[in-house]
């Protein structure tokens, strides 16, 4: 018996630590942002812009927590129950999984906001190391052999869908509808592909901090943002002659802000993207605003080039991911292919 | 040809075995000096040089961005985490793993083997499935999910999902280093003890712990490292929110491919934090084999020339060279 008593006491201690210190990390959380890779920094700056704005608002202070990784991934931890307050990813199939598989959101969540729900959009573009000495000026060149290119996994990846379904559509509309040819293309494409990362990011670091490639297959904001940032003056960017209109959707989880009582702020920070400051410091972070007037102010910035969406030319994204991701789609077809 | 061996027979057998013992204890000196180089370059090339790189990468912007990238609110809070993770999981595995070294090695039971066996298993499973075997169990759609998220108790994708993967990954380490020490020391001590009148409590804390000290410190900081180095396990179920559930390997990768080169240079700095962690654990791990090493010839030497001496040390120093 006194040797069970005199035991009880370090364990006792450990488990009060352990609960004392968990209660002091939850305490002040009020919002969480669950998003994708590339979106880091823009939402560093949203967020404290946002914090002064509902200050001023409503009285209220506000701490926004961000969590990044890669879309598909992050989808897969919201339906596992990573308590996001709101999502911001980079395709709207990866907010349907999370509406389907969990049910934490109506399925017609696409339409509450305006613009398919989409405050910012971008586009699929080309990084080249400097003077473009492989010479690539558009989508065709990059099946040449001899060209190393570089793209994440489209099954991980939310921009490396973007990134193949911007190479399909182009050869799509070249060869008048012809899936076919559509489909060699992208085989041929992905035979030039030596890594396959598992996110954005990843994909860049490996094209910039480690090298290797000819061309980064980027979303436009990751493309300028490397020039600018990382590289001045060691990388060129490309525009090819079209490419697809990126839309990242954003929307409130219902379920889980309902719960936690935060849906008023979420619901307010969404709608704070649309105003002319959140548009500006997406257009800082060279996504392309939707508002006109900031548009006009940062036109300098963006590439003016033909761009189809993905509704047009695969029926959404409901379409575009079983007819190409899903096991068994085009996309593993090719790299059975490949092999 | 029977009879005994002719002269030059063996002439020839005593020149063979002498060569023979030769070759056994010193190869000719140019193997020898190649296997010592070859072993050398190769320690270097991919282990030392590595780690200084992550000193020299950490350094590059200077003392003062060095200093920066640690005290920056980002970082700062995945350092904390980190330490609070394993001050919470170290302490648990040293309970844990005592108890079990103690139960194999001192008792007979029926399913010894059977717990032997489970020890061993988070080493042998892949820490991305400990971190995955987590999240079926505790995510929202995994077996516990729902009653879990109806109480309002949180584990994965928060501080506590991270403190039980943790605890998964290490839980080997503190039983591993203290089942054979204990093993070699017996439990002839503990009975005397025991027949002496002591209490079991007493005798765990007077007679088995002193003996098995060593082996349980080295248990501990081999825990440590890995308890505050774990990425794979800890990335499944931590959800990645900044300031909240990034530890330091997690936060070394978000900096990593942060982009700029400020965050790369960051990403070092937090990294020579580990790295600087893995050192100390070396050291400490050759210290204490230094240690060890010293106690036994001083056991020895007062072994030796009083075989039938009575006293204390020289009785507890035979025991513990059993």
């Amino acid at each position: 018996m006194t040797k069970r008593n005199s035991n009880k006491r370090p364990i006792t201690f450990t488990a009060a630590l352990a609960l004392s210190l968990v209660c002091s990390f939850a305490r002040d959380i009020n919002l969480l942002n669950v998003s994708y890779d590339p979106t880091r920094e823009l939402y560093q700056d949203f967020n404290a812009a946002f914090s002064k704005y509902w200050k001023e608002k409503t009285g209220d202070a506000i701490i926004i927590r961000q969590s990044h990784g890669g879309s598909g991934k992050q989808a897969r931890a919201v339906i596992d129950g990573l308590a996001a307050d709101v999502v911001t990813l980079a395709l709207a199939y990866d907010i349907d999984a999370i509406a389907e598989k969990a049910k934490l959101l109506p399925p017609d969540w696409q339409r509450r906001l305006p613009n398919n729900s989409s405050p910012y959009t971008s586009t699929i573009l080309f990084l080249v190391r400097k003077g473009n000495p492989k010479g690539i000026k558009d989508w065709d060149d990059l099946i040449k052999p001899g060209i190393a290119v570089v793209t994440p996994n489209p099954k991980t990846s939310g921009g490396a869908r973007w990134n193949y379904l911007a190479a399909y559509g182009y050869e799509l509309k070249r060869a008048g509808g012809d899936e076919a040819r559509a489909k060699e293309f992208v085989r041929k494409l992905f035979k030039n592909v030596p890594v396959l990362d598992s996110g954005a990011r990843s994909a860049t670091t490996t094209f910039i901090q480690r090298g290797i490639g000819d061309v980064l297959i980027a979303w436009e904001n990751e493309a300028i943002m490397a020039i600018k940032e990382l590289g001045q003056g060691q990388f060129d960017l490309v525009a090819p002659s079209i490419s697809i209109l990126a839309e990242p959707p954003v929307t409130v989880v219902d379920k889980v802000a309902r719960k936690r009582g935060t849906e008023e702020a979420a619901k307010g920070y969404l709608e704070y993207l649309y105003s002319e400051t959140g548009q500006d410091i997406a257009a800082r972070h060279y996504y392309r605003p939707r508002l006109e007037s900031v548009m006009q102010k940062y036109a300098g910035q963006f590439t003016q080039l033909k761009l189809f969406t993905i509704d047009e030319v695969f029926g959404g994204w409901q379409r575009a991911q079983k007819t190409h991701f899903n096991d068994g789609g085009v996309f593993d077809q090719i790299s059975q292919a490949n092999r | 040809m029977g009879g005994a061996p002719s002269t030059d027979t063996a002439i020839i057998r005593r020149r063979v075995s002498r060569s023979q013992s030769q070759r056994g204890t010193e190869e000719p000196p140019l193997i020898k000096w190649t296997l010592i180089a070859i072993a050398l370059a190769f320690s270097l090339v991919f282990l030392l040089l590595p780690l200084v790189n992550v000193f020299a990468q950490a350094f590059a912007k200077g003392w003062q961005a060095y200093w920066n990238s640690l005290t920056e609110p980002d970082s700062w809070a995945a350092i904390r985490l980190t330490l609070i993770v394993a001050a919470i999981a170290v302490p648990l595995n040293v309970m844990f793993g005592v108890a079990a070294a103690w139960a194999i090695a001192k008792f007979e039971f029926r399913w010894k083997s059977l717990l032997t066996t489970l020890i061993d298993l988070p080493f042998s499973v892949s820490p991305v499935v400990a971190g995955l075997m987590f999240v079926l169990m505790f995510g929202l759609q995994g077996y516990f999910g729902k009653w879990l998220e109806a109480h309002e108790i949180k584990i994965i994708f928060a501080v506590p999902g991270i403190v039980l993967a943790t605890v998964f990954v290490t839980f080997p380490f503190v039983a591993r280093e203290l089942i054979p020490v204990m093993q070699a020391a017996g439990s002839e001590q503990e009975q005397a003890a025991l027949t002496l009148g002591a209490s079991g409590w007493r005798t765990f804390w007077h007679v088995t712990l002193p003996s098995v000290k060593w082996g349980l410190i080295y248990g501990i900081i081999l825990c440590n490292a890995r308890a505050m180095g774990e990425f794979g396990a800890v990335s499944v179920v931590s959800g990645h929110i900044i300031r909240q559930t990034e530890t330091m390997p997690l936060r070394v990768q978000a900096l990593y491919e942060g982009g700029s080169a400020v965050s790369g240079a960051a990403a070092f700095a937090v990294a020579s934090l580990l790295a600087l962690l893995a050192l100390i654990t070396l050291a400490i791990k050759t210290f204490l084999e230094w240690k060890q090493a010293r106690d036994y010839a001083r056991a020895q030497q007062l072994a030796m020339p009083t075989p039938e001496s009575d006293s204390d040390t020289a009785f507890l120093a035979r025991q513990n060279l059993r």
